[in-house]
């Protein structure tokens, strides 16, 4: 996973709220066995008509969007299906940052595995946001992980709040599964102590 | 936590599998069940391999096809290659890492979320996850179940546990009890109706209540099952007489001794008196009529005696902007009743409505009736053991004579990612959870209902209030 430090680029706004999973990538294009080359897909319907011609008013059709590796949102992006082909999608496409007053609570986990950094901001901020991003390529948004701050073109610093541990993991691009592996001893010690209280737990058997 | 401090159920469960606090009050959340599907594993077996790991604990495994496959016969293999590929794919990786597996052809194969309490998988106090934002669905035993992405479905298989923080805690309380021909189904679009699609967002919702104790399992299922349209992590309810009942002799539930072992643990689970809720929502169960969507998301429903909303109506400009999309992507005009737009699909099936006792319900309303001419019709049970008790109660002869087809078990026309789709501008009336753009198939209309509703549809042709068929 690519480390997410700081971040300065171009904004693409998506004045939408509740953008589902479904939005952000159909199923029918979840019958991959890779994580890559789905940002031609990305927001499908959205982006393609029915002949599979680019809409020229939908904004990642821009420039300078075309380039965004920013999007910022309306309420409850990322809802519906866990799919982290979402994700992918996104980070193929070269998004690295969705900001949002809030997202789907799976969506919002797999960002960060993925070193895609989902930044929670009221509405108000995320609507000032929208205005700078509409002003295009001469209006790029930093991201600043380390100091918690999203800059706008005029200077003024946004505040958001994250996980200090999700904060470490992303900065410096740690695989998580390595971290819990790290407790395994403690895992084991759950697992030996679980057993001696409920002896009745039943195993899954093959056949 | 202090032992005396009155629990929620949902402290409860998080409490007893906190393996370690970090710091900053991350949680590494031990994991009782994993359930795995073709879609959302292969990157994660992938993921695995590259790194030399291996499945912690296959024995609290279980891996099944189910979204992809046809609901057609199945004996001569899977048509679409990409589907194909990704059935393979499972079955290669559970033979490699051991993990157990139901073939496509066993009798037990069918959606995820419908086997896992059927075979006795998912039992009150555990944790369940799965690559899929339905593992809401086990929460009706008294599970806390919930859906994960796939980079953490490669974190339990290595290490059978997830790095979280803990849930917020919301009571959603559905007192009296529900009037004719209202269902679960009617209950829960109800409650997103009125907390939105983003009124669960970072809880954890227990349903409580009369109404909801009056619920048989299958409609637990059905109201825990769309706790995520609502936004919330998991659904639950507490475990009772009805749960205990249910997982008694089920296949790999605890027998003899165990089972009442087992048992009195289980007792101990519901929440305590005087427990702490951050957000408590109340719904009078009497209030419920039969619901029925109109837009693009779960949150959009009124009851069918009502009529499309008007977009002029609405003061909030965004909103007001998000109301005329959703009316021009379903073609509806403001003022018409619900009960006059007419239907072109109807779907009776998924993780939601795929038990026998909603393909009762749906054959109650079909039984000497006739599927309206142009209107097709599916019922697919939710597993194949569903099919066969469907089978033996003659509900299939019911429904076929009726102009229904019969398909084997699988998501179907739930999500658009096997030959179950619709096709641009077709409107469904479907038992299914997601009214999103393009869920059913690209350009596809959906209309979420009960199964009871969905078969009223299907023979008049048109969304239809299942009242007026059906007899007090």
């Amino acid at each position: 996973m690519d480390k997410f430090t700081k971040l300065t680029a171009v904004a693409a706004p998506l004045p939408m709220a509740n953008v589902d999973t479904d939005k952000i990538i159909p199923a029918g294009f979840l019958k991959t066995i890779k994580r890559t080359g789905l940002g031609v897909h990305l927001f499908h319907a959205l982006r393609y008509d029915n002949q599979g011609n680019e809409r020229p008013d939908f904004v990642l059709n821009r420039e300078p969007y075309r380039d965004a590796k920013i999007i910022i949102a309306h309420e409850n992006f990322g809802c519906g299906s866990s799919r982290e082909h979402a994700p992918w999608a996104l980070l193929d496409f070269g998004i690295r940052c969705v900001i949002a007053p809030d997202f789907g609570d799976i969506f919002f986990n797999n960002c960060f595995k993925n070193g895609i950094l989902p930044v929670r901001l009221p509405r108000v901020a995320c609507d000032r946001l929208i205005e700078d991003a509409k002003l295009g390529g001469n209006a790029r948004l930093t991201v600043d992980l380390e100091r918690q701050v999203v800059v706008r073109p005029n200077g003024e610093e946004i505040r958001f709040e994250i996980d200090p541990f999700r904060k470490h993991l992303l900065l410096n691009g740690l695989d998580d599964i390595g971290q819990t592996l790290q407790h395994a001893s403690a895992i084991a010690a759950y697992e030996t102590r679980r057993r001696a209280e409920q002896p009745w737990a039943p195993a899954i058997t093959a056949g | 936590m202090s032992a005396t401090k009155p629990r929620t159920l949902f402290d409860k469960i998080w409490d007893s599998h906190v393996v370690e606090r970090l710091p900053d009050g991350t949680c590494i959340l031990y994991i009782d069940r994993h359930l795995v599907h073709e879609v959302t594993s292969p990157q994660a077996f992938e993921g695995l391999r590259l790194a030399g790991r291996k499945v912690r604990r296959p024995d609290a495994t279980v891996a099944v096809t189910d979204h992809n496959v046809p609901t057609t016969d199945r004996r001569n293999g899977i048509k679409e290659e990409d589907s194909r590929i990704q059935v393979e794919t499972l079955e290669r990786n559970v033979r490699e890492f051991g993990v157990p597996y139901v073939p496509i052809l066993d009798v037990r194969q069918g959606i995820v979320h419908i086997i896992g309490p059927e075979l006795g998988i998912s039992l009150p106090g555990m944790t369940i996850v799965c690559g899929d934002s339905h593992t809401s669905t086990h929460g009706a035993v008294g599970a806390l179940a919930f859906g994960i992405g796939t980079s953490e479905v490669e974190h339990v298989l290595a290490t059978q546990t997830l790095l979280q923080q803990p849930a917020k805690n919301m009571l959603v309380q559905v007192d009296g009890t529900l009037g004719f021909s209202a269902t679960a189904k009617d209950i829960v679009l109800s409650i997103i109706g009125r907390i939105g699609t983003a009124g669960g967002v970072g809880h954890v919702i227990e349903y409580a209540g009369e109404a909801i104790r009056g619920l048989d399992m299958a409609g637990r299922m059905t109201v825990s099952n769309m706790s995520i349209e609502a936004g919330a992590r998991a659904g639950l309810i507490a475990p009772d007489e009805t749960t205990f009942a249910y997982i008694k002799g089920r296949e790999y539930a605890p027998k003899g001794e165990a089972f009442e072992q087992a048992l009195a643990y289980w007792r101990t689970l519901p929440s305590d008196r005087g427990a702490h809720y951050d957000k408590t929502v109340r719904l009078d169960a009497a209030t419920i009529a039969p619901m029925v969507t109109w837009g693009t998301n779960p949150g959009t429903v009124v009851p069918i005696t009502g009529t499309v909303p008007d977009p002029m109506q609405e003061a909030d400009e965004g909103r007001r902007a998000q109301m005329q999309r959703m009316l021009d992507y379903m073609a509806l005009t403001p003022g018409t009743r619900m009960q006059d737009v007419p239907i072109d699909v109807v779907f009776i099936g998924s993780c939601t409505n795929g038990r026998i006792e909603d393909l009762r319900a749906a054959a109650a309303v079909a039984k000497g009736r006739k599927v309206a001419v142009g209107v097709q019709a599916l019922v697919v049970p939710g597993s194949g053991l569903v099919k066969e008790q469907a089978e033996q109660e003659g509900l299939d002869r019911v429904l076929l004579e009726a102009g229904f087809e019969w398909r084997e078990p699988g998501c179907s026309m739930c999500l658009g990612m096997n030959p179950d789709k619709l096709r641009p501008g077709q409107r469904c009336a479907s038992t299914s959870n997601r009214n999103f753009e393009g869920r059913q198939g690209p350009g596809g209309r959906t209309h979420l209902l009960s199964p009871a509703m969905a078969a009223a549809a299907a023979v008049t042709g048109r969304l239809a209030d299942v009242r007026q068929l059906v007899a007090d």
